[in-house]
């Protein structure tokens, strides 16, 4: 038997943003504002090693000259990032905690609501989480484990203290201080993040899983994640996202890089949950985010899986930089947008080496009064003879007042290449959910149905047990958006 | 509920008038149907039939001006699509729609639970589940590789015929009404699905089958044979009034209904 598509909607249809707590606990919270002393405080409550410092300083001195990029397809009103709080941080013994049983208790509770518990015995067999509430990371799970295996998998902070080399190699040699506003401003403050080093001709021996939350108010979250496959490596990688609901709109600005050297192969699959905002569009986060992959190496191979049904606003085009000899880049993607959502999310594929493919597959899901785009832009570069991309993107319209958008942009500068697009638009048939009545389904049932089926070939990338979750997401962000 | 015993009334519709589109298609459509029995309803293009089968089974598109439909005793025109379908209510549709990405068997299951649960009965586990897909899959001689497919998604005509019927089995309802669900078929295909639909007859069921052509009623043979003309049922006999309208068409029949 395979798989079942729709997800169980009796304990559904009575929550709306389940993920919506507040935690109660006492936080260490910079007061909100931005100048080169908060940098500076940041770096020294973090214990940071001098390149550090002035790394964020010169991405801050950047950033300053820099303007917020207006092309997408979003609207908002302008954020006042004097007003945001740069550090929040559960209060706890100086230097977080060292296991799990110096972690608060409330916020193991926090993740245990979450469905994200920390406690190894309570863990999914087989993977491994850090958790990041707020600015900082909580708790790695199975460290020991992946010790064995040599994997390095641990909060961003602890490997600037423990691989200080690894990190001045590799930070921000994707994506550097300087490559976009929101990137910028995240090299300036990040916070913390997840770092992971998988050496040559290791797999991984179980799925790594980072769980972001905001929790405190008028605070922005800026994390940094930098995963590094050496030759030869394998890993799979999970991140997902929940914040509580509040009125105010909260910045996410995060940066993951990818580095994948010679017949290494990175999978990175997203689950992303913000807050979306209500129905009137009150509060929400603005998820604004730069992920970027460089197939370093020959052979190598990089794919984002992500499912996108969070955030008042998504900004977010995770992308695969293609230089190794007969490297692959993936990006399969669904993104929701309901209520007043907006998103605004796609890929870019760049073709560097000979003999580079890329495959991007795409599922755009309006309703409401959402609007969903899809941006992608295909570029092979005249070294990058014989490269290869398909492109499919397919959206689908629920209700008369949403939309869907598609800017394909593709630049070829090498004359062997091919490149292939496929693009759909539908409204959700009236045919195919009668059908699915007629059969006794509840409408719900046959909504959630139609477009499972529809997001089925990105669902198919992710991790089983996401998967599940995947479609249970999308249950709740467009319940009652039909009918 | 009390049992279903031959001869009770299953589906009576009195003076059912319904337009689509501001267009008026039926005009006072009268049709009883009691439980073992088999009815024919056919009648030239475009006279009501499919429209007559789709206000049965729920489609919104349609404004009911006059006229009930009572169905085992409950207003059906009353009830919305998916409670028809969980009280025995079958349409094998005349063009069955493809929904891409949902396998053809995890909606067999839902469809064969939501049944179930109206019924009162226990859901069924996936192999109680897989053990009746299987022998109904054997009486329509489909190949197992149909499960795993997209709803409909690629079928052949013919395939998607078959589908409609292997759901039908699967669901047994109590009311089936199959729209031209012989149309497309190739000889064997015919026989398997006229198989199909003869294995659901019973004491407690009932059958309307929509048609063009006398042939499938050699396969399967009704109790009554009606005629849809002008949106209302203008000749009702036996499976003879088949070989007739088969010798003469509809021609005969419309004028004496303009005439009246
Ligand atoms: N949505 C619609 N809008 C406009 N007209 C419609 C619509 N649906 C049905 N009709 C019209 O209603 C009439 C009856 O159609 P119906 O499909 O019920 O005929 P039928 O008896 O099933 O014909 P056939 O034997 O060709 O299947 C036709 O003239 C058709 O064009
Ligand atoms: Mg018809």
């Amino acid at each position: 038997m395979s798989t079942p598509i729709a997800p169980d909607l009796d304990d559904l249809v009575t929550q709306k943003y389940r993920h919506g707590f507040v935690t109660d606990i006492d936080s260490d919270t910079l007061p909100p504002g931005l100048d080169e002393d908060v940098i500076r405080l940041i770096s020294k409550k973090k214990g940071e090693p001098e390149f550090l410092l002035n790394w964020r300083l010169k991405a801050f001195r950047l950033w300053q000259t820099m303007k917020e990029p207006t092309w997408a397809h979003v609207t908002y009103h302008p954020i006042d990032y004097q007003a945001i709080s740069y550090f929040s941080a559960p209060k706890s013994k100086k230097d977080g905690p060292k296991s799990l049983a110096d972690v608060d208790p409330k916020l193991l509770e926090t993740y245990d609501k979450l469905g994200v518990p920390l406690h190894e015995r309570a863990r999914l067999a087989g993977v491994a989480v850090d958790a990041v509430f707020d600015s900082v990371s909580v708790a790695t799970t199975f460290k020991d484990r992946l010790h064995a295996a040599g994997v390095i998998f641990c909060p961003f902070s602890d490997a600037v203290r423990d691989y200080p080399a690894l990190i001045e190699q590799y930070l921000g040699s994707v994506v550097p201080q300087g490559d976009n506003f929101y990137a910028a401003l995240n090299s300036a403050v990040f916070t913390d993040g997840s770092f992971v080093y998988i050496p040559k001709g290791v797999r991984c021996p179980m799925e790594l899983s980072t769980y972001f939350r905001i929790n405190a108010a008028n605070t922005g979250q800026f994390e940094r994640t930098l995963i590094i496959a050496d030759e030869g490596s394998h890993v799979s990688y999970l991140e997902g996202c929940t914040a509580p609901m509040r009125d105010e709109n909260q910045l996410h600005a995060a940066v993951v890089e990818l580095v994948a050297l010679d017949n290494a192969n990175i999978k990175y699959s997203t689950v992303q949950n913000w807050y979306p905002g209500d129905e009137n569009g009150i509060g929400g986060i603005y998820n604004f985010v730069t992920k970027r992959g460089e197939c370093r190496g020959r052979n190598s191979r990089i794919s984002w899986t992500q499912v996108e049904t969070g955030s008042a606003i998504t900004w977010k085009y995770p992308s695969c930089v293609l230089i190794g000899e007969g490297s692959v880049g993936e990006f399969y993607s669904v993104a929701v947008a309901n209520h007043r959502q907006q998103a605004d999310t796609g890929t870019k594929m760049i073709h560097v080496g000979p003999n580079t493919t890329s495959t991007i597959v795409s599922k755009g899901i309006s309703a409401g009064r959402a609007q969903n785009t899809y941006r992608g832009l295909v570029k092979v570069l005249p070294s990058a003879a014989g490269a290869r991309n398909y492109t499919q993107c397919d959206s689908l319209l629920m209700g008369p007042d949403c939309g869907a958008h598609t800017f394909p942009y593709v630049e070829v500068k090498n004359p062997s290449a091919v490149v292939e697009h496929e693009a759909t638009t539908s409204r959700i048939g009236e045919d195919q959910l009668f059908y699915l009545l007629q059969r006794g389904l509840s409408q719900e049932d046959a909504v959630n149905m139609i477009v499972n089926g529809f997001c089925k070939s990105v669902f198919n990338e992710l991790p089983m047990e996401f998967a599940v979750e995947a479609q249970n997401l999308l249950a709740v962000s467009l319940e009652g958006s039909v009918g | 509920m009390n049992q279903i015993q031959r001869g009770d009334l299953i589906l009576d519709i009195q003076g059912l008038v319904a337009d689509v589109a501001g267009r008026n298609i039926l005009k006072g459509l009268n049709l009883t149907i009691r439980a073992g029995e088999v009815h024919a309803i056919m009648g030239p293009n475009g006279a009501g039939k499919s429209t007559l089968s789709q206000i049965l089974a729920g489609r919104p598109d349609y404004d009911i001006k006059a006229g009930s439909a009572t169905y085992l005793g409950e207003d059906l025109l009353a009830l919305a699509p998916e409670e028809r379908a969980r009280r025995g209510v079958f349409l094998g549709f005349q063009y069955p729609v493809e929904i891409p990405g949902v396998n053809n068997v995890y909606l067999l299951k839902a469809a064969l639970n939501s049944r179930r649960r109206q019924q009162g009965l226990q859901e069924l586990d996936a192999f109680e589940f897989m053990t009746i897909v299987r022998e109904k899959m054997k009486l329509m001689k489909m190949d197992e590789s149909f499960l795993k497919r997209g709803v409909n998604e690629g079928f052949s005509g013919g395939e998607k015929k078959r589908n409609e019927i292997l759901q039908m089995t699967v669901l047994e309802p109590t009311l089936a009404i199959l729209d031209e669900t012989d149309s497309g078929l190739d000889i064997d295909a015919l026989k398997v699905v006229s198989t199909g639909v003869n294995s659901l007859r019973r004491d407690d069921r009932a059958v309307v089958l929509v048609t063009h052509y006398q042939r499938l009623l050699d396969y399967i043979v009704p109790d009554y044979v009606h005629v849809l003309a002008g949106g209302k049922i203008v000749r009702s006999g036996d499976r003879t009034l088949a070989l007739e309208l088969e010798q003469r068409g509809y021609d005969w029949l419309i004028e004496g209904t303009n005439a009246a």
